[in-house]
């Protein structure tokens, strides 16, 4: 494996060992890495970790609705172009003032590897993954306003992440090498706990995990509390100062549960003996 | 090498293309893949493309990996020999063997066609404890583990055959957390569009206000699609209520239609179907039918069967006298041919008067995930 930059894994993020193999099989491939998971399991601090462990600068680009894949690559401001040109403010006959690029079109920039992030893929529209095919292909895209040709000078380790709202399209999963992070068991979410509350209580932490996985439980919840709700509320429970005893009652369960149904849902299946 | 992996995968239903596959390869030439277990995991990221797959995975992880490939005495005596023995020699340095994986598996099996005892330390032959690259517990660096674990994890093939991914498949009725993938599905019915500016408008609006800029800018497209969902409640659909409620709370949330309706009904459409079945709120069924036009998706969940003449006659049920329930349905249909049946009962069910009567009116699929993708296709393109 020499020759490769192997990721080890960072401090403060627990990866799975899988995970560790997996995103070193996408960086010595060079294809993108798609990791899919519940909401609340580390999908994007994954890409934080990777690109601090790598010592690479990270680009996040967050995808929304409306987000157009030609957003990532860059944008041609025709509107202010216009406005410029009537108004006379600025030089208006050098277009390359009114084109910007965006993460993807900085990353092939960029002198040295970077990590790029696409967060969430699966909110934009069903076609965005497949006009981004050619460009993870080749790492390349044309300005077509300029005539100019982008090539990659390193090719960027690309990270996306998805909350599998939308299917996303075939040909698009065939270039990526693919993660599904399944939900902590106790072990793992005991470390990733620890990461975040390290002066916590065993006996306090031993409560609250019970408590949490037996609340995951129930049956019918429309939004299981995930990890990071689980450390919100620990940080609740330890400014509170209560005692691994109250857990048992579920103080501050509005952290945890945040739908008004699963409340009653729970309240009532608590109700019952 | 690995071909025969290749064709349990495809026959497991995991469609992997030549392109994945020779990734795949390349990835296990380039020594991503030193052992068993990393075998295992570098497969399914390179192989899979949906946790959806994961357990069709394991299965052919299994079948192709658990030694099946070997003679049947030749498997029970390696399992033995594995089994049996403890790693022993621990001051032996290690080989450092550095030969391509690809090779070291296939040198494993034909060693182990030679190969006729058990055999533990050393430093060729397949065992534990030695530093042949083959076996368990060794230190042969760059080699093979068979079985055994590693670091505390369970062997791939154990873990593997653990199925721990069962729950994920897409193949299943739909459950809990199918709920949302059953969301996205329906979801792609709609036609989605961007805020755009319109050009031609623009320069004509601009040239109209003497130069002067004026930016007209084009609607969002909408999508067009009107989703009307008609259940059938109570009775034999018991059973599946809480599954039927989660997909229609589903669709009425995800506000991705033109508009979205409700309707409910007992064993069959009738004269009159409930918008409110708990309150026991109803309209005439005309007046819905009067209502849909070609750019409404019909939606109809039940599981089609009841008694013939609860279908066929005209006074099937109690009430009604108009029409039999099979004539109403035939209106729906002439009124909205893009429209679908999902049958919460297995296929193998369908066997059956009135569930075959209505499934010639309206294409039916499964409730399941793969049934309900297959419905939304149809209900793109009914024709």
């Amino acid at each position: 494996m020499s020759g490769f930059e192997r990721f080890a894994g960072p401090r403060d993020y627990i990866a799975d060992d899988d995970l560790l193999s997996v995103a070193n099989a996408a960086i010595v491939l060079g294809r993108p890495l798609l990791v899919k998971g519940e909401p609340g399991t580390g999908k994007t601090r994954l890409a934080e970790a990777v690109a601090e462990a790598l010592g690479a600068k990270l680009l996040s680009w967050h995808i929304k609705s409306t987000t157009k894949a030609v957003d990532g690559l860059y944008h041609y401001d025709v509107v202010q172009r216009l406005n410029d040109s009537r108004f006379g403010d600025r030089d208006v006959s050098d277009i390359r003032r009114y084109i910007r690029l965006g993460p993807l079109g900085q990353a092939f920039q960029a002198d040295e590897r970077v990590v790029v992030l696409i967060d969430e893929v699966d909110k934009a529209d069903i076609e965005f993954p497949n006009d981004l095919l050619r460009e993870l292909d080749e790492m390349a895209f044309h300005i077509n306003e300029l005539d100019e040709t982008i090539t990659a000078k390193h090719r960027p380790m690309v990270i996306i992440t998805s909350n599998a709202e939308k299917e996303l399209p075939d040909a698009f999963l065939r270039r990526c090498v693919f993660h599904f992070i399944s939900f902590p068991d106790r072990a793992r979410m005991e470390k990733i706990v620890r990461v975040h509350h390290p002066a916590l209580d065993q006996q306090m932490l031993e409560a609250a995990l019970d408590r949490f996985y037996a609340i995951r439980k129930t049956q019918g919840l429309r939004k299981p509390p995930s990890t990071s709700e689980l450390i919100d509320w620990l940080t609740v429970l330890v400014g509170a100062g209560l005692s691994p005893e109250r857990l048992k009652q579920d103080p501050f369960l509005g952290v945890l549960l945040k739908q008004e149904q699963d409340h009653l849902l729970f309240s009532q299946k608590r109700g019952r003996p | 090498m690995f071909t025969d992996f290749l064709y349990q995968l495809r026959s497991q239903g995991v469609l992997v293309g030549t392109g994945e596959w020779l990734g795949f390869l390349e990835a296990v030439r380039r020594g991503l893949a030193t052992d068993v277990s990393g075998l295992y995991v570098l497969g399914r990221a390179l192989l899979c493309r949906s946790e959806t797959q994961f357990d069709a995975y394991d299965l052919a992880f299994a079948a192709s990996f658990r030694g099946a490939e070997l003679p049947e005495d030749l498997r029970a005596k390696l399992a033995d020999w594995l089994d049996q023995a403890k790693a022993q020699n621990e001051t032996t340095p290690p080989l450092n063997e550095t030969r391509p994986p690809e090779e070291l598996w296939k040198e494993f099996l034909e060693r182990l066609k030679e190969q006729t005892e058990r055999h533990d330390g050393g430093n060729r032959w397949v065992g534990t404890g030695g530093t042949s690259p083959y076996g368990n517990s060794g230190r042969g660096d760059g080699g093979l583990r068979i079985g055994g674990s590693s670091g505390g994890r369970g062997g791939a093939v154990q873990v593997a055959m653990d199925r721990r991914w069962a729950s994920y498949r897409a193949d299943r009725t739909l459950e809990v957390r199918d709920l949302e993938l059953a969301l996205r599905a329906i979801r792609s019915l709609k036609r989605e569009g961007l805020v755009e500016l319109d050009l031609p408008e623009t320069i004509d609006a601009t040239s109209k206000n003497g130069g002067d800029i004026e930016i007209v800018e084009r609607p969002a497209r909408k999508n067009q699609v009107h989703v009307v969902l008609l259940m059938d409640a109570g009775g034999s659909m018991s059973p599946h209520a809480e599954k039927v409620e989660r997909l229609f709370s589903a669709a009425s949330r995800a506000k991705t239609f033109k508009s979205f309706t409700a309707y409910s009904f007992h064993n069959c459409v009738y004269d009159k179907l409930y918008t409110d079945i708990e309150a026991g709120e109803r309209i005439q069924t005309s007046k819905v039918l009067d209502q849909l036009t070609p750019k409404h998706r019909l939606v109809f969940v039940g599981d089609a069967s009841m008694a013939p003449y609860e279908l066929f006659s005209s006074y099937g049920w109690p009430g009604n006298e108009s029409m039999p329930g099979i004539e109403w349905l035939r209106r729906f249909h002439e009124r909205c041919p893009a429209s679908v049946w999902l049958n919460p009962d297995p296929q193998r069910w369908w066997e059956h008067p009135t569930v075959s009567a209505i499934g010639r009116i309206f294409p039916m699929f499964e409730l399941t995930l793969d049934g309900l993708r297959a419905s939304v296709k149809k209900l793109r393109a009914p024709r």
